[in-house]
C-alpha cells in the first residue's frame, strides 16, 4: 500500500509538470485576452476537481447518516430513480429541447448514471467510520481546491473583466459552497468528537440540499461569467481543451493523492483515539 | 399521529408559558433588534426613495440577528435540569419536540416583527409603492425559514464547545437563499417594480426542502452520542 502511494505520487509530480508544460508552452495565447487566459487552465480544473470532491462528502454524508436504516433503502431506490430517469428523459424529444444550447442529451445522461454509479461504489467501498473518514477528506481537500478557485478567478476577472468581483451565478454560487464547506470544517472542529460525525453529516446534507435553493436564488440575475466549456454554450479551440484535459487529469491525480494521504492520517488519528492507555 | 400533536402542543404551552412569564426571548429580541434598527439609522440616512431600496435588507437582517441571539436560547433551556436527557430516554417521538421549539418561536418572532414593522415604518418613512399584502406571505414564509432552520443548527451547536457563536455560523451559509428571497420580495414589493412572486415561491420551496430535512434528520441528532 505504502509502495502505491509513492509510485502514484511520483506519477503525479510527472503529470502536473507536463501539464504545466503544456499550459504555459504548448497551448496558443488567446487572441483577446493574452497570456492571462492560461490561469484558466487552473482554474476550472480546481473548480471541477473541488465539486467532485463535495460531491462524495455529501454521498459519503448521507451513507453514513441512513447505515443501517430502513431509510438507507428508500435512499437507495431515489438514486436509481435519478440515474434511470437521467438516463432515458435527454432523450425525449419535450425535454431535449429545455436542455440549455451546446449541452447534450447523452452528457446529461452519462452524468445521471456516473452520479448513481458512484453512490452505489462509495457504498460498495466504505462502511461505518470509514465513511466518515472519506467526508471529512474530502471536504478539506475539497475547501483547498475550492479556495484556489475563488483566488485564481479574481486575479483573471482584474485584468479582463476590469473588476475583481461580481455577484454572478457562478461566482456566488461557487462562495457559497465554499462558505458551507467553511462551516461544516468549523462544526467539525468545535464538537465533541463521539457526535462531531453525525453532526457533521446532518450538515453535509443540509448544505447539500442549499446549493439548487442557491442557484434558483440566483438564476433571476444576469450572468456574466463565460459559458461552461463542456456541455454548456462556450466555444474553445481543440488544443486548448487538450491541454485543459491534461490539467484536469493532473489535478484530479493531486486531489485523490492529498485525499489519500489525508484519509491514511484520519485513520491512524482515529486507531490512536481508541487503542486503549497503558 | 394523534400523540405527536398531543405531545407537540404540551411542549408548546410549556415553552409559552415560560415565555409569558420570564418574557426573555422576546424581551432581548425586542431590545437587540431596535438597537439594530437605531445603529442602521445612524449609519445610512437615506431619503424615501432609497430607504424603499435598502429598508428590504435592514429590516429582514435585524430580524435575523434577533432571531439568532433567542435561539441560542431555545435549547439551552432544557439543558438546566437535564430536561434535554430525560425527553432523551422517554418514548417521545422527537419530532414532537422540534416542532414545538419551531412553533414556539416562530410564534416569538412574528410578534417581533409585529411590534417592530410600525417602528421601521415610522424610522425610514416606508410607503410601499407594490401590494402591501403580500408583505404577510412573506413574512410569514420568512420568519418560518430561519426558525426551522435555526431551530435545528441551535441543537447541532447545543453539542458544541462555544456554542453562542456556533449558531450562526451554521445557519447564515444555509439561511443565504431564504435571506436573499425575503430581502428581494421585500424591495420589490415596497418599490412596486418587478414581480415577487418568483421570491415568494423560492421561499416556499426553501421551507418544504428544509422542514421536510429537518424533521427527517432531527430524531438522529438529538440521539448522537
Amino acid at each position: 500500500m505504502k509502495r502505491a502511494f509513492h509510485i502514484f505520487a511520483v506519477v503525479t509530480a510527472v503529470l502536473l509538470a507536463y501539464a504545466l508544460y503544456q499550459a504555459l508552452v504548448v497551448a496558443p495565447t488567446e487572441q483577446t485576452m493574452g497570456d492571462v487566459q492560461r490561469i484558466f487552465y487552473y482554474h476550472v480544473p480546481s473548480a471541477w476537481t473541488a465539486f467532485l470532491l463535495f460531491f462524495f462528502n455529501f454521498i459519503a454524508s448521507i451513507q453514513y447518516l441512513t447505515e443501517g436504516k430502513p431509510a438507507r433503502r428508500a435512499v437507495n431506490w431515489i438514486v436509481i430513480a435519478i440515474g434511470i430517469v437521467g438516463a432515458i428523459a435527454p432523450f425525449i424529444p419535450q425535454v431535449k429541447q429545455q436542455l440549455p444550447v451546446g449541452m447534450y442529451p447523452s452528457s446529461v445522461a452519462t452524468t445521471a448514471l456516473a452520479i448513481a454509479g458512484l453512490y452505489f461504489l462509495i457504498g460498495k467501498l466504505f462502511s461505518g467510520q470509514a465513511l466518515d473518514a472519506l467526508a471529512v477528506t474530502t471536504a478539506e481537500v475539497g475547501v483547498v481546491f475550492c479556495t484556489i478557485v475563488l483566488v485564481t478567478g479574481p486575479i483573471w476577472a482584474r485584468p479582463v473583466w476590469g473588476i475583481w468581483w461580481t455577484w454572478d451565478m457562478r461566482l456566488t454560487l461557487t462562495l457559497v459552497l465554499w462558505l458551507i464547506y467553511v462551516s461544516y470544517l468549523v462544526l467539525r472542529r468545535f464538537s465533541d468528537s463521539g457526535q462531531t460525525p453525525v453532526l457533521a453529516a446532518a450538515l453535509a446534507v443540509f448544505g447539500a440540499l442549499d446549493v439548487p435553493l442557491v442557484y434558483f436564488s440566483i438564476w433571476f440575475f444576469r450572468t456574466q461569467h463565460p459559458q461552461p466549456v463542456i456541455g454548456g454554450g462556450g466555444s474553445i479551440d481543440p488544443r486548448m481543451l487538450h491541454v485543459l484535459l491534461i490539467n484536469w487529469l493532473a489535478f484530479s491525480c493531486l486531489a485523490f493523492l492529498i485525499c489519500w494521504s489525508r484519509y491514511r492520517l484520519e485513520h491512524l488519528r482515529r486507531e490512536v483515539e481508541e487503542a486503549p492507555l497503558c | 399521529m394523534n400523540l405527536l400533536w398531543s405531545i407537540t402542543l404540551a411542549t408548546l404551552t410549556k415553552d409559552i408559558r415560560l415565555e409569558w412569564r420570564s418574557k426573555d426571548a422576546l424581551n432581548s429580541m425586542l431590545f437587540f433588534s431596535l438597537l439594530v434598527v437605531v445603529i442602521f439609522s445612524f449609519s445610512f440616512d437615506p431619503n424615501a426613495e432609497e430607504s424603499r431600496q435598502i429598508a428590504g435588507g435592514l429590516i429582514w437582517v435585524a430580524f435575523l440577528f434577533a432571531a439568532v441571539v433567542a435561539l441560542n436560547q431555545t435549547w439551552a433551556r432544557e439543558l438546566r435540569n437535564q430536561v434535554l436527557d430525560a425527553y432523551r430516554v422517554s418514548p417521545a417521538p422527537a419530532n414532537a419536540l422540534f416542532m414545538a421549539k419551531a412553533l414556539g418561536y416562530f410564534l416569538f418572532v412574528i410578534i417581533l416583527e409585529a411590534v417592530m414593522t410600525p417602528l421601521f415604518i415610522a424610522f425610514y418613512n416606508l410607503r410601499a409603492l407594490g401590494s402591501a399584502w403580500l408583505l404577510i406571505p412573506v413574512a410569514i414564509l420568512g420568519t418560518w425559514a430561519l426558525v426551522v432552520n435555526g431551530t435545528f443548527f441551535a441543537a447541532i451547536s447545543l453539542r458544541t464547545r462555544s456554542r453562542e457563536i456556533m449558531l450562526p455560523l451554521l445557519l447564515f451559509p444555509i439561511a443565504l437563499p431564504a435571506v436573499q428571497g425575503m430581502v428581494e420580495a421585500t424591495r420589490i414589493i415596497l418599490s412596486g417594480d418587478g414581480a415577487a412572486r418568483p421570491w415568494i415561491v423560492l421561499l416556499l420551496t426553501y421551507d418544504v426542502v428544509f422542514t421536510t430535512a429537518s424533521l427527517a434528520l432531527f430524531e438522529t441528532i438529538l440521539h448522537a452520542e
